[in-house]
């Protein structure tokens, strides 16, 4: 009885992996807990009946028409990001740049745009839009690359810090350029000539969007699984010497991911600037440069599953959006309940990876 | 067979009947508004125009939706169509850069009224539903101007300063019309009671940055500026007034709880009247006018409460009666009579009233011996730099 010795009520301890169907049910435990705390929060704050909450966030993307092609467009440009930092995470490269990468591209075009409109016949205009902006894209991520495989510095800060240099560039451009005089911003580009606009589907601004990102997702999943290049990217994920051992060079692999990674931000760019929004600003990302890094990580760097992981991240966002307009709250309410949604769902992979066993015997004798 | 035959024939008829019986459309629409703001609260020029909503729509018994934070870019434009989406028909957005978006969405959207304060495009846009207004703040910024000469008469007759350091400081956000107008138009206020008073200005470009603000202030007043007004939307200018009890004059609002030392007195924009006006002529199915100024008579142009504390003596006596002056028009503002160029009278001024995007000026905007400000369109178009006023920027 005497013998007290301090034992922790529970320890942590890595798993075996798990079945699959677990972690989806820890999965989807984190999920509904997201929900319920969300639903819970709100009430409280609103006073409202929690099922007109979840019916509020249901409505955010599917209560219109418009609403569900603004899901797709949104889902569309937020995985087109993911898409195109997967193959430098297979890497184990963390380009934490694509915000300002995507950016450099929506500058690229926004320049065609602006400067080439009473040059340049609007086929050619468009067709410079697309070798600059994905240029200015690879250019954006090769500079970070060239110094990892050259001189190993770390990719991490370097891409993070272009991508303020991205953004104090389009500042600076949004007064450069602004219209009307004395907003500080671009407006909308060639409102009445309409140079430099991408072509649209009859009646349908979102879906050219969709349809290229469908599209670069295919391509992405076949490059990654089914091509050389791929596979010298998972080797060179796993060990960097076995892949130098088998004679990979692991510098040009390195700097040939990462100019793939930032020219299809680059696109991201493009789309954005060129076939919906029309226009420059300095959010134009949006975020989804960072948002891609979770997008990617939930779905295991798998292009198809980062399909459906960026429709819950959207499906979440619009739904916390339409709550605080629908509640009357500010738009923060908004950002709080995506954050408690995010920390659920990025909590429930720890539980994935580890578990907590409750210290036994701590209360027993012999 | 029959009988669901029957069926459907009863329920035919019930609902032609509900059809029948449902009260006639009449000529009056319910309006449902939705507006969008640039910031929140924290902003002073935005809580301006949350509280007229508010007050607007609460009067006209009208159902409203706020947006808040919407930049100015296309975040604008999706904000407009959610708010549509929810069954407005009315559309208000406060900020200058919100225009372009809200332009492209009035044109796809006609049977909504889409109204834009301080916006520029409205009268040359072509389209019936989309309106811009403002007000005559040119005429509150002389006020604000007269209670600021007050206030240097006041010091110079105490012995605090020479009348030649009578110099007042100015805080603007962009070098651009709204700006100068209204730079100009207080500078003109001050001179009107103080005649040797000189202005110097500085520029934060930024429409909401307090330290820039405050950075701002603090160069004024250590070139020996003695009071200062500014034309940005936060509290940065005024807490460092305050901090060396140096007299201002605000916008916007009542700073006379965060500075009770020396806030003189703050001219503003009240929307409400504006709101009003537009939301009953959507209601009624009225047209709204492209362009909407309101003035001192229509309640637009407010003065807040004077700060007894930091105002010259008879300052409540002086405003009165020189808003009675300005709103009879025996006084005009930019009477150009009282302000030179290079030492010259103007007698002609193109100004850029057609904003086509080429900023080439096409209007003569003197006539009469004034400078016709906000009567071609509502947004100010004087950006003239007149005498006595120096640019420290520059």
């Amino acid at each position: 009885m005497n013998n007290k010795t301090k034992t922790p009520l529970f320890h942590v301890s890595r798993r075996a992996a798990l079945p699959w169907y677990k972690t989806w049910a820890i999965r989807g435990a984190a999920l509904l807990l997201a929900l319920v705390l969300s639903g819970i929060i709100t009430s409280l704050v609103t006073g409202e009946d929690p099922f007109a909450v979840y019916g509020a966030i249901w409505k955010g993307s599917f209560g219109t028409t418009r609403k569900f092609w603004v899901l797709l467009q949104n889902i569309a440009m937020l995985l087109c990001v993911s898409l195109a930092v997967t193959p430098a995470f297979r890497m184990r490269c963390w380009n934490l740049g694509a915000e300002g990468q995507a950016l450099i591209g929506g500058l690229a075009s926004a320049a065609c745009m602006i400067t080439l409109a009473d040059k340049l016949p609007n086929w050619a205009v468009i067709l410079c839009m697309i070798v600059t902006s994905l240029l200015a894209g690879a250019i954006w991520a090769g500079i970070p690359a060239f110094f990892k495989a050259r001189f190993n510095t770390n990719e991490t800060l370097f891409t993070l810090m272009m991508n303020y240099v991205a953004t104090q560039l389009v500042a600076y451009y949004c007064v450069v350029w602004e219209s009307p005089k004395g907003s500080g911003t671009i407006g909308i580009i060639n409102p009445k000539t309409q140079i430099g606009w991408l072509p649209q589907f009859p009646s349908q601004k979102y879906l050219l969007n969709v349809v290229v990102v469908a599209v670069v997702c295919v391509l992405v999943y076949i490059y990654l699984n089914y091509s050389k290049h791929g596979y010298e990217i998972a080797v060179v994920g796993e060990s960097e010497r076995t892949a130098r051992y088998v004679g990979i060079k692991v510098e040009k692999v390195i700097i040939r991911t990462m100019l793939l990674s930032g020219a299809i931000c680059g696109l991201a760019g493009l789309l954005l600037v060129g076939s919906t929004n029309h226009t420059l600003t300095t959010t134009i990302v949006d975020g989804r440069g960072f948002t891609a890094v979770m997008v990617s990580w939930l779905a295991k760097f798998n292009p198809v599953w980062m399909i459906l992981t960026s429709f819950l991240l959207v499906f979440l966002g619009r739904g916390a959006g339409e709550i605080a307009t629908k509640f009357g709250l500010n738009r923060s309410f908004g950002d709080i309940l995506t954050g408690i949604i995010l920390f659920c769902i990025i909590g429930s992979e720890f539980f994935i990876n580890y578990e907590i066993k409750l210290t036994r015997g701590a209360g027993k004798e012999g | 067979m029959k009988k669901i035959f029957s069926l459907l024939l009863a329920l035919t008829m019930i609902f032609a009947l509900a059809a029948v019986s449902a009260p006639a459309a009449s000529a009056e629409t319910t309006v449902k508004a939705g507006f969008i703001f640039l910031h929140d609260e924290n902003s002073t020029y935005d809580l301006n125009f949350i509280n007229a909503a508010k007050e607007a729509c609460e009067k006209l018994g009208v159902e409203y939706l706020f947006k808040t934070g919407i930049p100015e870019g296309q975040e604008c434009a999706d904000a407009a169509e959610e708010l549509i989406d929810e069954g407005c028909n009315f559309i208000f957005a406060d900020s200058f850069g919100h225009e372009p978006f809200l332009l492209q969405v009035a044109k796809d959207y006609p049977e909504v009224q889409f109204c834009h304060a301080t916006g520029t495009q409205a009268h040359t846009a072509g389209l019936d539903n989309y309106h811009n207004g403002f007000a005559s703040i040119y005429e509150g910024r002389f006020l604000g101007g007269v209670a600021a000469g007050l206030k240097l008469n006041e010091m110079i007759e105490a012995g605090a300063i020479t009348p030649e350091q009578a110099k007042v400081g100015y805080v603007g956000a962009f070098p651009y019309a709204e700006v100068k107008s209204g730079y100009t138009s207080f500078f003109l206020g001050v001179r009107y009671i103080c005649p040797s008073a000189t202005m110097e200005v500085t520029f934060t470009n930024s429409w909401y940055d307090p330290t820039l603000e405050k950075e701002g202030a603090t160069k004024l007043i250590n070139n020996g500026c003695v009071l200062i007004s500014e034309h940005a939307d936060s509290m940065g200018a005024p807490t460092e007034c305050e901090a060396n009890n140096v007299p201002f004059v605000f916008y916007n609002g009542s700073a006379a709880d965060a500075c009770p030392g020396t806030f003189i007195v703050a001219s503003r924009i009240d929307w409400a009247p504006y709101m009003e006006h537009a939301m009953t002529c959507t209601a009624n199915g009225e047209a709204i006018e492209a362009d909407w100024t309101g003035t001192l008579a229509t309640g637009s142009v407010k003065m807040t409460e004077i700060n007894e504390n930091a105002a010259a003596a008879g300052t409540a006596e002086k405003l009165e009666e020189v808003e009675a002056k300005l709103a009879s028009g025996e006084l005009k503002v930019f009477d150009t009579a009282t302000w030179t160029v290079g030492g010259q009278t103007l007698t002609e001024y193109l100004a850029d009233v057609d904003d086509m995007g080429d900023f080439v000026p096409e209007t003569n905007v003197i006539a009469d011996g004034y400078f016709h400000e906000s009567e071609y369109r509502s947004a100010p178009y004087f950006d003239i730099d007149i005498d006595g006023i120096t640019n420290i920027d520059a």
